[in-house]
């Protein structure tokens, strides 16, 4: 069954503010392996031009996924979750995520396809600090399999 | 910027994936999909064993231009296409072999970078590209402040 194309462009609300820590960023950059000290020395941070810590390429998931969740557990749009896998990930910052943004996120359906049997949904997380300041956007494409 | 042009390779690199990487990374990125670390799960869906999260490689992947460049903040576009699951079979693991070359460099100077991501020689992620902003004599020199 074909996902309804009348969910493209829904906007969900904002998601509940996120801050982010100099140990959630440290505990996330080991989960990764990597010993970078501007992810966990705020010294080594400020020496290439950052205000504190800041947090790996792609850290923004911790609170992009959750929001994506709006999307992907909306009952109206019918997607079942067991055949869900990630098909694409794109960030596009506008700076680094660092330590002591309070973010929130914004996420909209940019697109709905089917292509070879299988549903796509392509999302958009706009994340922000509180105070309004664009950090990056998250384009996320998740594939349900063979729903239709 | 010198030295770096089209074709400029980056330093490639090994990354070692295990069962305990991914029981971690599921806990530091609150991802606890069962696929990811039950191997019951994971094969009752069709896959043939416990699966990385796609997320946890692609982290893994952009260490090559993060580790290159010296300023992590210097990715400001980075995507990829989950091409194939990496199967993580307990205890071997598995092992994530990541080439980056530069793809171009644009007229402001920014530098995209094409990362090749293979595990036993296939592709993992395709499309893998990265937009990176290097300082001044970056880009050969990691660390550099």
């Amino acid at each position: 069954m074909a996902l309804d194309q009348s969910f493209v462009g829904r906007v969900y609300p904002p998601t509940a503010p996120y801050e982010v820590a100099r140990e959630k960023i440290r505990e996330f950059a080991d989960a990764i392996n990597d010993p970078n000290p501007a992810y966990r020395d705020p010294a080594a941070a400020r020496a290439l031009g950052h205000d504190d810590v800041i947090a790996p390429p792609t850290f923004a998931i911790v609170v992009t996924l959750p929001a994506g969740h709006q999307v992907i557990d909306d009952p109206d749009l019918g997607i079942d979750y067991s055949r869900v896998v990630h098909g694409e990930q794109r960030f596009e910052h506008v700076r680094p995520v660092r330590a002591g943004d309070v973010l929130q996120v914004v996420v909209s359906v940019d697109d709905i396809r089917s292509a070879g049997g299988n549903d796509l949904v392509s999302t958009r997380a706009e994340v922000s600090t509180v105070h309004g300041e664009a950090v990056l956007t998250a384009f996320g494409t998740l594939v349900a399999r063979g729903t239709t | 910027m010198s030295g770096v042009e089209v074709g400029t390779e980056l330093p490639a690199q090994d990354f070692p994936i295990t069962r305990r990487d991914l029981v971690r990374y599921a806990g530091a990125s609150r991802d606890f999909n069962p696929i990811h670390w039950n191997e019951r799960v994971a094969k009752s869906v069709g896959l043939p064993d416990v699966i990385a999260h796609g997320m946890f490689t692609m982290a893994s992947a952009i260490r090559v231009v993060t580790d290159w460049a010296g300023d992590p903040g210097a990715v400001i576009e980075y995507g990829v296409r989950f091409t194939r699951p990496v199967v993580v079979p307990d205890p071997d693991g598995a092992t994530l072999h990541v080439r980056g070359a530069v793809r171009a460099v644009r007229p402001d100077g920014l530098v995209e970078v094409d990362l090749t991501c293979t595990v036993q020689g296939q592709t993992v992620l395709a499309k893998a590209r990265a937009l990176v902003r290097l300082r001044d004599g970056g880009g050969a020199q990691p660390g550099r402040a």
